[in-house]
């Protein structure tokens, strides 16, 4: 198993920003246990017939490369340089300011100077240098450029599965340079040699073939579903019918499998369920696009086009009109700026309206998605739910941008109209850490595995400290999100960091709130807790 | 090779050419014309050696400091007398000594500074000379 | 050290002009085919870098959004920090290129009680030295006009007035001279002091720095100290923009070469190096792109066909534990 995992006092004491003695070309990387996941399964990378399918450690010296490794590197990035204007952009123009250096949360929570944004791009324009210009070339260190050595690769793969591709860095960079898109470049290349983590192959293996990351198949999502249903009724008295598969319906709803598989994400589930069946909305789910989330994206381009291809090629074949998504972070960046591109345009859909206040959603007149947050505040602006937000008294709430919902996308009061109309009781965290200036969870873009728990709790420092003062500060006891790898991970770090501190998704807390016709009195919320002034009564 | 965005590229480079290269667009097709300072006023043809109070490449480029420093000296200090490095003396005195012989404004002292686009403020407060001739 | 490299290169080539017009007389090299020569890389270097980025499709709409997007029409949509148009494109980019709008969001994380608290704090000063440094150095770029136009347009005049407006010394001191000095004189001593900078700093970084330190410094010695023949380098000047390059009769004054090839120097390095980013700040996707990508398609030039998985094939995988379940099915 993984390294021990060192106490929260002595991982946050421990954290040294003092660069080492040597310059950051001669220090050689040192792959530590607790800081990186394990190596891609040969029948995850054979299920979607990516190269070099094989099993291998990270740990052993050996990588089993093919022979030619070096060229098909090269010739990888030759390729993406000519494909991509923002990569060979981001090699040419970094003036190395530092402006970015302390705004990456695995900085903040590591120190390890490699973990700065600039240094992290440049261990890969260091190669770029060497092979692309002819300065590097000539002029070998003194330019900034070094050889593509096997360490050097090893470096690439250790710090490229070290970023969450979260952007926070490009939200202060003077050009507007995104460690994600050089992230991601690094991970499509390392991709060409078999050089994934399981925890991303396993997923999108997955997801090829059964349509959702978790690999639930038909029958168990709906059997999930049902025991959701069961939970529903006995909280609310009421049976709900979803339907799956449904041609005709006018709407797919489309969210992260990880809502039907683990709390908190199920009472988010639940909570959607509640509110669809409560408006009366024509919808249906579907088990072949069963997938918001996109790990594809955390490998290569064209893997997250071939996942993402199934909610439109679902929406064609069902028939429906438009589509909702449900509350997941990354999901919304490859829905946003990706998705049309791919495999649009979804000509065979019509522009979302909705069907309950008649609001027509300009702003997806081409992709025909509508986030469920902007679904659900504009259900609430209008009046149309019955809310009792004193179900939510004994929650005291605060809120978490995702990384890709705010920017790479911007969706920011949406979400806050709604928990501001379903609890009275919510603190925004400090103006640095929110909004465009939101820290990841620590463990995106596929990082969130066991084996490298210590690197999640370093990434998730920053976030969980500005947690920890609002908590301090008002008694903030619930963490409210968009997203449900947060769901996940935020718990554990959370617990790890701020004890006491729960995570919820929005829809809980809408689910909690709203007063359903015909409901029998509600003693708890999904959670069973009892709510306030119902304590004894059980 | 394909230019993605190739118009607006275009256009911005077409500035950037323009900005970058703008003396020698400005200046096409022109001659230059030099400065041609004079030094042929009657009392400067009737000296017998002629030279100013300090040698000529001295005051070409420091001309400018050394009414600086007179004016300092005559206002603030009342010292009046200025004994160059071969020992002579003369008055402090734009009006008196400088334009004595440099009678010609025009011709020896516009000549330059409006060549070279500066405006000394001397005459702000002296009145600059009647010229004879233009 | 990464930083003496460069130093020795600026050195070496502050001496090699002494030693060329001094000693050797070869005032027409550096007065005439090096300025001419670097000018040229300068211009044929900048664009074809920007041709190259250029070459490269944007497959994807990747704005970096910095504020709320268009939504719900009761939703205050941030038009500049998240622009759905055209306009906002064009006020974000205006910030950004003439008042650094990203940089002026830099903050300065800390951390306090042992790890027990990380705070954020406003840390404008790099904000403050970067503009300072680019803006004096456009103004004295701007000034500089003076020598390649016979008659100096009132503007020029004017810019020239406000910037030594103090009416100190003779020749009149300008403030922008010493902005700069000052300016690049703390973006280099910020290599050397803070250590997450000198460890990230190669020579790249220091050697134009030094570079431009050594033409602050050779004008300003040339302009109050060192002086130079003035009229003969506007001579030199305007034959060389009217393309009749003459060496003035009388000499210059060696500083004013040593001033003359630094900048040469810059020119011709100018298109290799990161100084490039005064183009590429255009072009970057995560700038100048509008968040519309759900309103309207962003197209992809080399979008290509991928193997799907298709619902057939998923269904063929599963069609019995889906009719058991209650699922519809395409074939029975």
């Amino acid at each position: 198993m993984a390294a021990k995992l060192p106490k929260p006092d002595e991982l946050a004491a421990g954290i040294d920003f003092r660069p080492p003695k040597t310059g950051w070309m001669d220090t050689p990387v040192e792959l530590k246990e607790g800081m990186f996941c394990w190596g891609a399964k040969e029948k995850n990378l054979k299920a979607v017939s990516f190269p070099n399918a094989r099993d291998w450690s990270p740990k052993e010296k050996d990588w089993k490369l093919p022979e030619n490794w070096q060229r098909i590197v090269l010739e990888g990035m030759a390729d993406r340089l000519q494909k991509y204007r923002s990569f060979k952009l981001f090699m040419d123009i970094c003036v190395r300011c530092g402006a970015c250096a302390d705004k990456c949360h695995f900085f903040i929570g590591s120190g390890d100077p490699k973990n700065m944004p600039v240094l992290r791009a440049e261990l890969m324009r260091s190669i770029y240098r060497r092979e692309f210009t002819k300065a590097g070339r000539i002029m070998g260190s003194i330019a900034g450029a070094r050889e593509l050595t096997l360490d050097v690769l090893k470096e690439w793969w250790y710090y490229f599965y070290q970023c969450t591709e979260c952007r926070r860095c490009s939200v202060f960079c003077p050009y507007g340079i995104d460690t994600a898109e050089i992230t991601m470049m690094g991970r499509e290349l390392t991709n060409l040699l078999g050089l994934n983590i399981d925890w991303i192959a396993g997923p999108v293996a997955n997801c090829y073939m059964k349509g959702n990351h978790l690999g639930l198949e038909p029958h168990t999502i709906t059997s999930s579903v049902e025991f959701f249903l069961d939970d529903i009724e006995t909280l609310t008295g009421i049976r709900i019918k979803p339907t799956f598969n449904r041609k005709g319906a006018e709407i797919l709803f489309v969210t992260p499998s990880g809502d039907l598989f683990a709390d908190p994400g199920t009472y988010t589930a639940m909570g959607y369920l509640m509110l669809f069946h409560e408006l009366g909305l024509d919808y249906t789910w579907s088990t072949y696009a069963s997938e918001g989330g996109n790990f594809g994206f955390f490998t290569s381009n064209e893997m997250a086009k071939r996942l993402n291809s199934k909610i439109y090629a679902e929406a064609k074949r069902l028939g429906v009109k438009w589509i909702i998504g449900g509350e997941c972070g990354h999901m919304w960046r490859v829905l946003t700026q990706y998705m049309d591109t791919w495999n649009g345009p979804a000509d065979f859909l019509e522009v979302p309206k909705s069907p309950i206040t008649g609001t027509v959603f300009d702003n997806s007149k081409s992709t025909k998605m509508v986030h469920i947050a902007e679904f659900t505040a504009d259900i609430i602006k209008h009046g149309k739910l019955k809310l009792d937000p004193a179900r939510n008294d004994h929650l005291v709430v605060t809120y978490h941008d995702s990384c890709n919902t705010s920017r790479g996308m911007g969706l920011l009061e949406e979400p806050r109209h709604i928990i501001k109309s379903v609890c009275n009781n919510f603190h925004e965290m400090p103006d640095n850490t929110i909004r465009e200036y939101t820290f990841c969870c620590g463990s995106g873009t596929g990082l969130n595995a066991s084996e490298n728990t210590e690197l999640r709790m370093k990434g998730g420092y920053p976030r969980a400290n500005a947690v920890k003062y609002v908590r301090d500060k008002h008694g903030v006891n619930m963490l409210a999100n968009i997203c449900a790898i947060d769901r996940a991970t935020l718990t554990a770090s959370m617990d790890y960091w701020v004890p006491g501190v729960k995570v919820t998704g929005v829809h809980e807390l809408v689910g909690n709130a709203l007063v359903m016709k015909g409901e029998k009195e509600r003693t708890t919320d999904m959670r069973a807790e009892p709510l306030p002034g119902k304590e004894g009564n059980e | 090779m394909k230019i993605y965005d190739g118009g607006k590229i275009l256009l911005g480079l077409i500035v950037f050419v323009g900005l970058a290269a703008f003396p020698f667009l400005y200046n096409a097709g022109k001659a230059a014309a030099k400065p041609d300072p004079k030094t042929d006023t009657p009392v400067i043809q009737e000296m017998a050696e002629k030279k100013c109070v300090e040698p000529k490449e001295f005051m070409r480029a420091g001309h400018m400091q050394m009414l600086n420093n007179w004016r300092d000296s005559v206002v603030r200090d009342g010292m009046r007398v200025y004994v160059s490095n071969t020992g002579s003396r003369h008055d402090m005195s734009l009006q008196n000594t400088c334009m004595n012989c440099h009678s010609n404004k025009k011709k020896f002292c516009d000549e330059c500074h409006n060549y070279m686009a500066v405006k000394p403020y001397c005459w702000d407060c002296h009145i600059a000379p009647k010229e004879k001739e233009s | 050290m990464r930083a003496l490299v460069p130093l020795i290169a600026v050195i070496a080539l502050v001496l090699l002009v002494f030693a060329g017009v001094q000693t050797a007389n070869m005032q027409f090299l550096f007065g005439v085919v090096i300025p001419y020569a670097a000018i040229a890389i300068f211009i044929a270097g900048f664009v074809l870098r920007v041709l190259k980025w250029g070459s490269a499709p944007v497959p994807f709409r990747i704005p970096t959004t910095c504020g709320q997007q268009k939504s719900l029409p009761w939703i205050k949509q941030n038009k500049v920090e998240n622009p759905s148009g055209t306009l906002g494109v064009i006020v974000r980019m205006a910030l950004e290129v003439l008042v650094f709008r990203s940089l002026f969001r830099n903050l300065k994380s800390e951390s306090r009680d042992g790890g027990q608290k990380v705070t954020y704090g406003s840390e404008k000063l790099l904000w403050l030295a970067g503009l300072a440094f680019h803006w004096s150095f456009l103004i004295i770029f701007v000034r500089h006009f003076r020598f390649f136009m016979q008659d100096v347009p009132s503007v020029l005049k004017m810019v020239e007035g406000m910037d030594s407006f103090l009416q100190m010394g003779v020749p009149l001191f300008y403030m922008t001279d010493a902005v700069l000095l000052g300016a690049v004189t703390y973006l280099l001593f910020r290599r050397f002091y803070l250590p997450q900078i000198k460890y990230i700093s190669l020579a790249a970084d220091y050697f134009p720095l030094f570079l431009i330190l050594g033409i602050g410094i050779s004008g300003v010695l040339m302009r109050y100290i060192y002086k130079v023949h003035i009229v003969g380098v506007k001579q030199l000047a305007m034959g060389l923009v009217t393309l009749n390059p003459a060496i003035p009769e009388g000499g210059i004054g060696v500083v004013f070469y040593i001033h003359l090839f630094l900048i040469c120097a810059l020119l011709a390095y100018f298109p290799f190096s990161k100084l490039m980013h005064m183009g590429g700040v255009f072009l970057s996707p995560t700038r100048n792109l509008s968040n519309n990508s759900r309103e309207k398609r962003h197209i992809n030039p080399w979008n290509y066909p991928v193997h799907v998985h298709t619902y057939e094939e998923y269904e063929n995988d599963f069609r019995d534990k889906m009719k058991a379940a209650g699922i519809p099915v395409e074939k029975e």
